[in-house]
């Protein structure tokens, strides 16, 4: 009795969580097809519904009932799997974020790592897409993909390392703990090169501008998933705005202090700590959002060997850096 | 909630391995030999972390740490000559690379 | 129950899979299943109390080494042993030698004889989470292998990088 109503309790949590971000996910595309938009001063979509608000549904409906179209050669089980793989993996990942105080479907003592094993194994959907696909386009893209997700993923665990240093734990829950009782309540502050590192290797993990390469559209028409159509198209724009989430969150709970607000603030201004921690987090969650829209509206796109450059040349030398920095404060300060 | 026996993981471990040993005997395709052996390094981690768990000391664990670490280091080496064997001769079949001048 | 049926479905499917990664004619799906393969290993770990090891399982193992073979098949373009046997003429015979060692370590496991108990015990584990009591024993009685564990990945980091490159024609 007591095992189905802790099952009962996950399964709700479950539900709940999917359908809240299935929602964000909806409208992160219609909101970053207005800010972007608007950033090139003009309207976004308008036509269905008041200011454009039902577009998202509209997109739905059209993507699942666009024919399903299966390349001649391709190879057909692993077409098939490589968008599942995709979309499951990303939203595995959403089952050890934890949104505020005690909410979180799965408190595992390796939440950080766990994201780590997630995105390593959505690797496998792209490569796995780009090849079956039996398509040049598709093959390249799905190479160039793969072998930069991979690079950013050492400098991405390299520039979490600071942060487990600083908390003690690799729980979620126990960093954002951590950071509440920081002086400064957030470790963006000395953890900056880890933060600057991590919000780098956020942008290319999830293959948005400026290192959306994989998706160059002058050189490989849409990347791995160009022979995709209809519903499995859709389950890969699913996976990468899932991502983009996941990413944002991660940011959130590692760097900003999640749903917690530093201690100096609520204790200038007392009333601040009535307002619920759901409030901080997706405040939170919302603006580094907003910065991956801004960002491409902005930023032209690198060419691969930068691409490459900075991965390899930048970003792995300063997280090291970042690491032994802390490590010797820690140690000996 | 009567516990596993250390034998099954145990015997797990042995026939992981003997797969990997199997495939490595009969496949002659350089990367399915490394994956068997890949295999094989598997079974014994297995064992390892069985025996680690109820004997309740870590060293197991240390020594399987340890060993997938020298797999990474295995499997590049390993890979990176087969790219170099690859530009002389372009087949990955063993029994076909049997010219001794390069 | 529950554990001996949870281990009986780990158990089962690992030696499914892992029959599935060496008789595969195609690599890539060989590859695949070995992806599969791993993530249950990873689930086996979880269920030995190893969560640290299991990420670390899939980490190094589905996202490392998996990776680097899946790459090194597409860019040779090795797509399938067209035309040839993908098994040797003898396989039955090797297959037996198998057979034989397996039995062989069949009946050494009969007279397996454990040594006495160590002292970290589950709960001690569960309650200093484990990545914390294997860090602590491999950064205080291990520190000298561990060393030797970085040069030993150093050291074939410049060999690949030296075997890798495209020497020109002198």
């Amino acid at each position: 009795m007591d095992f189905a109503l802790t099952l009962g309790i996950i399964v709700i949590k479950i539900a709940v969580v999917f359908g809240i971000v299935l929602f964000h996910v909806a409208y992160a595309t219609y909101f970053e097809r207005k800010i972007i938009g608007r950033m090139q001063a003009r309207h976004g979509p308008m036509e269905v519904g008041p200011h454009g608000l039902l577009q998202p549904f509209a997109d739905i409906i059209k993507l699942f009932f666009k024919e399903d179209i299966v390349p001649s050669h391709a190879d057909r089980w692993l077409f098939y799997i490589a968008p599942a793989i995709v979309v499951i993996s990303s939203m595995t990942a959403l089952s050890v974020l934890p949104f505020f105080e005690g909410f979180v479907i799965a408190d595992i003592n390796i939440g950080l790592l766990f994201i780590l094993v997630i995105t390593s194994i959505s690797v496998y959907g792209i490569v796995i897409a780009g090849w079956s696909s039996n398509s040049k386009y598709s093959f390249l893209g799905g190479l160039r993909s793969a072998a930069q997700l991979i690079s950013y993923e050492i400098a991405m665990g390299l520039s979490l390392v600071g942060v487990i240093l600083m908390a003690g734990s690799m729980n979620l829950s126990d960093i954002v703990k951590a950071q509440h009782q920081y002086p400064l309540g957030m470790f963006a502050f000395p953890q900056f090169l880890g933060f600057f590192v991590f919000v780098v290797a956020a942008f290319a993990e999830t293959n948005r501008a400026p290192f959306d390469l994989p998706e160059a559209e002058q050189e490989l028409v849409a990347g791995y998933f160009t022979e995709y159509s209809g519903f499995r198209f859709a389950l890969f724009f699913l996976g990468e705005y899932i991502a983009m989430l996941t990413m944002s969150i991660m940011v959130t709970l590692c760097f900003l202090g999640g749903w917690t607000i530093p201690l100096f603030m609520t204790n200038a201004l007392p009333f601040l700590s009535y307002v619920p921690g759901i409030v901080w987090f997706l405040m939170k969650v919302y603006a580094f959002m907003f910065l991956f829209y801004w960002i491409r509206a902005t930023l032209p796109r690198y060419r691969y060997d930068q691409l490459m450059a900075i991965g390899w040349k930048v970003l792995i030398p300063l997280s090291f850096a970042n690491v032994l920095i802390t490590a010797f404060i820690m140690r000996w300060l | 909630m009567t516990p596993v026996p250390l034998e099954w993981y145990l015997m797990l471990g042995a026939i992981v391995f003997i797969i990997g040993v199997f495939g490595f005997l009969t496949r002659r395709n350089i990367i399915m030999m490394l994956i068997s052996i890949e295999l094989m390094l598997n079974g014994v981690n297995i064992s390892l972390l069985a025996l680690s768990h109820y004997m309740q000391d870590m060293r197991g664990q240390v020594l399987v740490f340890f060993v997938i670490a020298c797999a990474g280091a295995a499997v590049a080496v390993g890979l990176a000559l087969m790219i170099a064997a690859f530009r002389n001769k372009p087949t990955s079949h063993m029994d076909e690379m049997d010219i001794l001048k390069g | 129950m529950l554990p001996k049926l949870f281990f009986v479905y780990f158990a089962v499917m690992i030696i499914v899979l892992s029959l599935l990664v060496v008789t595969r004619k195609n690599l890539v799906h060989s590859i695949m299943w070995m992806l599969l393969l791993f993530i249950h290993i990873g689930g086996l770990y979880l269920f030995l109390n190893a969560e640290f090891l299991a990420a670390i399982q899939i980490i190094v193992y589905a996202g490392a080494i998996l990776v680097l073979f899946l790459f090194v098949v597409l860019l040779l373009n090795i797509r399938e042993e067209f035309g040839q046997r993908w098994f040797i003429r003898s396989w039955q015979g090797r297959g037996f030698v198998a057979a034989a060692l397996l039995l062989a370590i069949m009946l050494a496991l009969q007279y397996i004889v454990l040594a006495p108990m160590g002292k970290y015990s589950i709960d001690y584990i569960q309650r200093e989470t484990h990545a914390k009591v294997l860090g602590t024993v491999l950064f205080n009685e291990y520190v000298f292998p561990f060393m030797i564990i970085a040069l030993v990945l150093f050291v074939p980091m410049i060999a690949a990088v030296v075997l890798a490159i495209k020497r020109r024609k002198a």
